[in-house]
């Protein structure tokens, strides 16, 4: 029986070394810290690039500015989607996964060669995408809807970029069985890692949609395939559009769990909770790619219904658990920490001068209100009619993917720099700051096109005046305003985005040496966390009442807000 | 802590706290009531978006609409045909059909409707995706290439009410705009 238990996958490579984290304690093997940070810094490469896109976006979009010429808009526009929304967040996701698996389970990375196929495939698909759109014949948008046709490398860089980023997460699944084989953890693995392995099973089925309606598309484009239906395009499409911000989800909210770990200590209240939490999005979250299927010819009512509800919000269900759960876990542990007067003494007195503690419950918090509530609505079958394409919509997924994911990431930036850099963070009073000056300006952004969109406003439209028009049309005075203060808030958070970056590329490349002994943290880590918290949460003591009024807040929000659109939806014209 | 192996090996057995388990009564009975009022809507609203869907050949469709605005063209007092900067005024009779064509880079012809009456609207398109955004109604509906969406649309409210494009269709898609008059 011992040659089963030591068999092959058990044996550790010729070629690991391993080195032990002074500030954790843990182990961190060789290969998992080089890819952890190639991949770490592609993401900000693309995240610099992306982000000057959507700068440029916004500030065409405000009427008094419109900087770029038309044509110029919607070739940024199309680079602005991919740099930001695929590029930017899957390599850090793949950072993300390795560092769950490695460091969290202090295992060696299964099969090193196979990761840095990953990533150059990644990189490739990235810059050639890239290359391709600043051609000039690709501007066919993110979404790049037939008949529109793109050169086929674009299509061609997408399939190789998402082939780069399905191997990197099966290296990712090798690690956990190797981590499993060589017993480098006790039971089960962390709840971080739980959330990652969600992440990551909806990755799989997410790369595989974008490999099932790229493949024909890129054959079409190249004269091989006769057509390709735009609407059968749309629902698979989807199934990698809106499924992939689903791994933003289920990858953001492990790591609103790692922070609040790593800095303040916290504990989940319940594994049991939080865990069938993480497991809703993995049965229902993917039926939200008929979110996008709502006001088009060919789905009938029930087939919208059951998709659009994730089968009756069981996965909306989840995010508001964790919406309890993760602000819970941080009141109990600093309830223990000492912190323990009044209602909201804990959250006044957290760590708001720790950018990675800021970012974190900032990102918590507009995910919630402005993100989620707004996903919810767009995604009520009747009321899509009222926002459809508007402006409204990239309000919602900034609220998401900006508010919620980026600023999650960026966060767990300043964690990363440390323990996988081995470099401090420089400059920490403007890192102090970075978190909120982001945070404000996408906050900014996501609520202002919601209300721009609400007056009508489409999305992805170069001038909102229809000056050029056979037949003009004036839009509410209103939505101007609301485009014009989109455009300040953009030009607020690419300077939060700008601070990050030279933040991040500063302190790695310049930062305070930390692998000399005696080296200590700016923005310190929690001591001793695990003996000191332990125990709450199994037994009958546990003491929130901070976090209840938050979410009944929260709650109070949404059902006011939900009620509001349904009023608004029966005052328009009949329809059936 | 979240980074750590859940310090009660048995985890899955621990007892849930109330607090918790109040949440997650209140969220599913939330998501309950927002499933079934989307089915309540479709007993209880006026505002249904229809799911009456053809296949169709968008040449074939684009005949079709020329012939009704050929049809229901709009004459002035002195039998004079009426249009808006060159593009046709057509009007339907009240509860017949309607039909709506976008291409690059119009919504074709304008359509004169009367309020209170139901039209059944045809949308389909020509070449390209285009979004057909009623303003400031607000009515926003996806248009295909390929497929006829047909909605019983009745305007509630007189006036001349703007169409914009809202799904990006090239480089004159901000140019893409038409006209729904709405007279008693």
């Amino acid at each position: 029986m011992t040659t089963i238990d030591h068999g092959p996958i058990g044996l550790p490579a010729a070629n690991v070394s391993y080195r032990t984290c002074p500030f954790t304690g843990r182990r961190i093997e060789r290969n998992a810290e080089l890819l952890i940070r190639a991949n770490a810094v592609a993401a900000v490469v693309f995240l610099a690039v992306g982000g000057l896109f959507g700068l440029l976006v916004a500030l065409t979009r405000w009427p008094a500015v419109q900087l770029l010429p038309a044509e110029w808009f919607y070739l940024v526009l199309t680079g602005h989607g991919a740099n930001v929304l695929l590029f930017w967040i899957i390599f850090f996701e793949i950072a993300v996964l390795y560092f769950a698996a490695t460091f969290l389970l202090n295992c060696r990375l299964a099969t090193p060669r196979f990761a840095w196929l990953a990533f150059v495939l990644m990189v490739v698909g990235g810059v050639l995408a890239n290359y391709v759109v600043l051609q000039g014949d690709s501007t066919v948008m993110f979404t790049s809807y037939p008949p529109m046709m793109a050169d086929p490398l674009f299509y061609l860089s997408l399939i190789l970029f998402a082939v780069g980023a399905l191997i990197g997460v099966m290296v990712f699944f090798g690690t956990l069985v190797v981590a499993k084989a060589e017993g480098t953890y006790e039971g089960s693995v962390p709840l971080v890692t739980f959330g990652a392995v969600t992440a990551a099973i909806i990755a799989v089925f997410t790369l595989a949609s974008g490999a099932i309606i790229l493949i024909p598309t890129w054959l079409w484009s190249m004269g091989l395939i006769a057509g390709i239906d735009s609407l059968m395009y749309k629902l698979v499409w989807w199934g990698m559009g809106h499924s992939s911000q689903q791994i933003n989800v289920a990858a953001h909210i492990a790591i609103w769990y790692a922070i609040a770990a790593m800095v303040v200590g916290a504990k989940p209240l319940s594994e049991k909770v939080s865990r069938f939490a993480f497991l809703m999005y993995v049965l229902f979250l993917q039926l939200a790619s008929a979110h996008h299927l709502l006001a088009e010819p060919g789905m009938s009512s029930t087939w919208k219904i059951v998709n659009t509800s994730y089968m009756m919000y069981l996965a909306v269900m989840g995010s508001m658990l964790h919406g309890l759960t993760v602000p819970g876990a941080v009141e109990a542990a600093q309830r223990r920490n000492g912190f323990d007067r009044g209602y909201f003494d804990w959250l006044t007195k957290a760590p708001w001068g720790n950018p990675a503690f800021a970012g974190m419950f900032m990102s918590l918090v507009m995910f919630g209100f402005i993100g989620g509530i707004s996903g919810v609505i767009l995604g009520t079958e009747q009321l899509n009619v009222l926002m459809h394409n508007t402006i409204y919509v990239p309000g919602h997924f900034h609220g998401t993917v900006v508010a919620g994911t980026t600023l999650a990431f960026m966060a767990m930036t300043y964690l990363v720099i440390p323990i996988i850099f081995r470099r401090d963070i420089i400059w920490p009073r403007l890192a102090r700051w970075q978190p909120y000056l982001f945070g404000l300006g996408v906050a900014g952004i996501s609520l202002f096109m919601m209300g721009a969109g609400t007056l009508g406003v489409p999305r992805r439209h170069w001038d909102i005046s229809l000056i050029d028009s056979i037949i003009p049309y004036e839009f509410a005075s209103g939505a101007y305003l609301m485009m014009g203060l989109n455009g300040l808030s953009a030009i607020v958070a690419a300077a939060g985005g700008l601070l990050y970056v030279v933040l991040v590329v500063a302190s790695v490349v310049a930062g305070p040496r930390l692998d000399r002994p005696g080296a200590t943290l700016t923005f310190p880590l929690h001591k001793g966390g695990a003996e000191a918290v332990s125990h709450y949460g199994s037994a009958g003591t546990l003491k929130i009442p901070g976090t209840i009024i938050l979410v009944a807040i929260f709650f109070g929000a949404f059902i006011l807000y939900y009620f509001i659109n349904w009023k608004y939806l029966s005052a328009l014209w009949l329809f059936n | 802590m979240a980074i750590d192996p859940p310090s009660n090996r048995l985890w899955w057995k621990e007892p849930i706290h109330r607090i918790e388990l109040g949440w997650i009564i209140i969220a599913f009975l939330w998501g309950l009531f927002m499933f079934f009022f989307m089915i309540a809507w479709h007993f209880i609203g006026n505002q249904n978006l229809s799911t009456e869907s053809y296949r169709v050949l968008p040449e074939r469709y684009q005949e079709r609409v020329e012939l009704f605005a050929e049809e229901h063209q709009l004459l002035d007092a002195n039998g004079e045909p009426v249009d808006v900067d060159g593009v046709p005024v057509v009007s339907p009779p009240p509860g017949e059909d309607a039909y709506l064509l976008g291409r690059l880079w119009e919504w074709w012809p304008v359509l004169e409707l009367k309020k209170g009456e139901a039209y059944r609207l045809h949308l389909s398109s020509a070449d390209w995706q285009h979004g057909f955004s009623l303003q400031p109604v607000n009515i926003n509906i996806s248009v295909h290439p390929g497929y006829e969406q047909v909605i019983t649309l009745t305007p509630t409210e007189t006036g001349e009410f703007g169409i914009v494009c809202n799904e990006f269709c090239g480089i004159g898609h901000h140019t893409m705009t038409g006209l729904i008059r709405v007279v008693e």
